[in-house]
């Protein structure tokens, strides 16, 4: 084998034998990529839509979307509009980026065995979503959801909530302190208890920069302690329905992306 | 007694090192038992504590029965842990499958495992257990497995770290049983193929941090001065996932005594992070890792050099430079910027040529051993794993173009891609992989029988033939149905029309699904009869005295 090695194959051995520079040339090499992408995301100004509406979640909500996460609802149900005439006239206004920058983790989904729900706040009402999760087919006879009568049966715990939205906070979520130590009761008061609402409203609207995006009702219809199916659908009675597309310019040049 | 012992006995430093990790396990698991404020944490913390105990107690009774020299010393190639890493691969497959079976039926009929009250038998709790299961338990042990095998014949040494070894294996099922116990109590940050909450994530970095060092040790002890190409792709797999797993898994625990945590990203940012991570779990786990198999089982299988050694180092750099590129392609037409899937999408197209390049290695490595495709099925099954990696990475890049995209997206042609590459590609290499190795590690001439391998090849290949046309044609359908317009320019489907319309697809879906399931059970007990030392069916068959007439082969 006196043949002479290439120039790849002479120089490679630089790699090849030595066991710390491949593994440092491997982590530069797959490092650029993500680097690139994901990076820029973070400081683009243009990357997230200037939208009035989008505010943090309710108590109420955001216990609703740990449900939604813990029965891995996003497994087959996305809520994500793309902007192509069939989603749109389906769903409803293309999703904006702007909707979910409070969602933490996002939860766009990567498959529609179900429909999407990135609108579905507002469609059906609140007895509806309670029969519909309950019991799927009494509703819809071919649907193939799973049951989940035990949201019913299950008391809302929300003895955290107040610890998750502190978290939240940290990880940029614009909760005052008013809301936080609030909490407790917001949960009650939002689920149709007796307690003043006004402070939530205001202190919610003031970061939607509208009114009447908090919706105030006993959810699950059965008056006492919230369930989980309370928190269930005011989560799913608000998703979509934070933006006033009335007044949202997507031809703006400051929207376009 | 155990303390004279302990003294006189030669304490190994890497038992010792492995005691101590287990003594911080237990002792957190105490705490965490103690002090835990949901019961998924409790149980979990009950789980860790458990563990570490079983985990001390025998690494003390090991050290008890007297073995005055480690038994790390005695042989020469470290294969307890090679061999360990086969049965928990097998046991893992058929568990993973089992599962996927299971809800592919509930997607058929979804009123035959109907349970309203039980939240854990719920289609949206069973699919992570499906996807980790076979995703990072069955093929997660089949890199382990094999890349501690690979490793040790390669570099022409042993095993590095001892214990450390044992700890790799035992830590990453402990994290598998704690994963997958956590999805059916609902303990998830709902975050696909990376669903396991931070404590569960936290411990894989431990577990994977062992592993890499183990790794990189015997590398660095081998006796032979280059590096075999195999082990490249082992690094980069190993190496990666750290870095994916690390960064995508970055989150706050709202409570340290408690499972819940919140992802530090949201919206826009944690979408295209998730899809970076997600996407290249499968280049790196699902394809770097195997790619390591593909080139070190099939040339010893087949007896044939790798056929371009050149294509080798130009398709794996090419290959790690460019995958982690692709993952906007999960977010077109999302409200991810488009600059950024445009870059997802001509990277996406880019990757079929390293893609390629490796499954041209792989099937040319045949040359001059093409014969062997007919009498030994376990290279045809190699060989036919890298057929469907070609087909499934000829796929991707055409359904990462937007306009084929806007179709395929949220349908079930993803499934049907996903699962030519998951059972057509790392099934079938871990399969044909897995009856190399057990052959080889329990030292038997041949395995227990061949024709069985015949049975599993054909009903695997029937499986996943079934499955991935039903889901093009169900996914194709979908997709159309969505868009579709009637004369008046109204949708003509609502949604629930194009859920009915799949129940056919679903039916032949699961038929797919379960006839892999059969083959996968047919190995099991072949590969049993192998490591058990039974005599060979194809030498029983051949009588000793009386020359009997053959069919002419």
């Amino acid at each position: 084998m006196a043949a002479k090695q290439g120039w790849l194959l002479r120089n490679h051995k630089f790699f090849e034998r030595h066991s710390y520079i491949l593994l440092v040339g491997i982590l530069i090499t797959v490092a650029i990529g993500g680097l690139i992408e994901i990076a820029p995301l973070f400081y683009l100004k243009n990357t997230i839509e200037k939208v009035e509406g989008v505010r943090p979640y309710t108590p109420l909500e955001l216990a609703g979307q740990n449900i939604y996460l813990r029965e891995g609802c996003y497994v087959c149900h996305s809520q994500m509009i793309r902007p192509l005439r069939d989603e749109v006239e389906r769903y409803g206004h293309y999703s904006l980026a702007a909707e979910s920058m409070y969602d933490h983790p996002f939860q766009w989904g990567s498959k529609r065995t179900g429909p999407d729900l990135a609108r579905v706040g507002g469609k059906y009402s609140d007895e509806w979503h309670k029969q519909h999760l309950v019991d799927p087919r009494s509703l819809v006879p071919e649907s193939i959801m799973p049951p989940y009568a035990f949201l019913s049966s299950q008391p809302l715990d929300f003895a955290g909530i107040r610890r998750d939205m502190s978290t939240l906070r940290v990880a940029g979520v614009p909760y005052t302190d008013a809301m936080i130590d609030r909490a407790t009761d917001d949960v009650l008061a939002q689920a149709g208890g007796e307690y003043d609402v006004e402070a939530m409203k205001s202190d919610y609207g003031a970061i939607a920069g509208r009114d009447g995006t908090v919706l105030i009702r006993d959810f699950d219809g059965a008056p006492g302690e919230p369930s989980e199916m309370d928190a269930l659908i005011a989560y799913l009675q608000v998703l979509g329905t934070m933006v006033d597309f009335s007044t949202y310019e997507a031809e703006d040049l400051s929207n376009k992306r | 007694m155990a303390a004279e012992s302990l003294r006189t006995a030669r304490l190994d430093p890497s038992s010792a090192a492995v005691g101590i990790v287990l003594l911080v396990v237990l002792v957190l698991g105490f705490a965490g038992a103690a002090n835990a404020t949901d019961v998924g944490f409790a149980a979990h913390s009950w789980m860790f504590l458990i563990a570490a105990a079983a985990g001390l107690a025998a690494l003390l009774g090991w050290h008890e029965a007297g073995d005055k020299t480690p038994t790390f010393d005695k042989a020469f190639y470290e294969e307890g842990v090679v061999k360990a890493g086969i049965v928990a691969t097998m046991f893992w497959g058929v568990a993973g499958f089992l599962v996927g079976l299971i809800i592919a039926l509930q997607l058929t009929w979804p009123n035959i495992f109907y349970f309203p009250e039980l939240p854990w038998t719920n289609f949206g709790r069973l699919r992570p257990l499906h996807t980790s299961a076979v995703i990072f338990a069955f093929g997660g042990n089949a890199l382990i497995a094999t890349s501690f095998y690979v490793v040790q014949r390669t570099c022409r040494t042993r095993l590095a770290g001892g214990m450390w070894a044992w700890f790799v294996f035992w830590g990453y099922q402990l994290f598998i049983a704690v994963a997958a116990t956590g999805y059916l109590m609902g303990v998830t940050q709902g975050k696909e193929y990376a669903e396991p909450e931070w404590y569960a994530d936290l411990w894989l970095t431990v577990v994977w941090v062992a592993y890499l060092a183990v790794f990189l040790a015997t590398i660095l002890r081998r006796k032979e001065p280059h590096i075999y190409v195999a082990n490249w792709f082992y690094l980069a797999f190993i190496v990666t996932i750290a870095m994916l797993h690390i960064v995508n898994n970055i989150s706050l625990p709202a409570s340290l005594a408690g499972g819940k945590s919140y992802s530090v990203f949201s919206g826009v940012q944690s979408a295209l992070i998730q899809w970076w991570y997600g996407h290249n779990a499968v280049g790196f786990f699902l394809t770097a890792g195997f790619l390591a198999m593909m080139y070190y089982f099939i040339p010893k299988r087949v007896e044939r050099p790798v056929w371009s050694y050149r294509l080798s180092i130009v398709h794996f750099w090419s290959l790690i430079f460019i995958y982690i590129w692709a993952g906007p392609h999960h977010l077109h037409y999302t409200a991810l910027p488009q600059w950024a899937q445009t870059l997802g999408m001509t990277f996406s197209i880019m990757l079929w040529m390293p893609s390629w390049g490796g499954m041209i290695n792989g099937l040319m490595t045949l040359s001059g051993a093409w014969d062997k495709l007919r009498t030994d099925p376990v290279v045809r099954m190699l060989v036919v794993s890298v057929a469907f990696y070609g087909m499934a990475t000829f796929e991707g890049p055409l359904m990462s173009v937007r306009e084929v995209n806007a179709l395929s997206h949220y349908t079930d042609w993803g499934i049907g891609h996903v699962h030519s590459g998951a059972l057509g590609w790392v099934g079938f290499v871990t399969f044909g992989s897995m009856y190399c190795l057990t052959q080889w590690v329990w030292k038997r001439p041949k395995l227990y029988s061949n024709s069985l391998v015949e049975w599993h090849f054909w009903i695997a290949t029937l499986g996943i033939v079934l499955y991935i046309a039903s889901m093009w044609v169900s996914g194709i359908m979908e997709g159309l149905m969505w868009r579709a317009y009637n004369d008046f320019g109204f949708l003509e489907y609502s949604f629930v029309e194009t859920v009915s319309a799949k129940h056919i697809s679903y039916i032949i879906r699961a038929l797919g699904g379960g006839l892999f399931l059969l083959g996968a059970l047919i190995m099991i007990y072949n590969l049993v009869r192998t490591a058990r030392g039974d005599v060979p069916v194809e030498d029983r068959n051949r009588a000793p005295a009386a020359p009997t007439l053959q069919h002419a082969e």
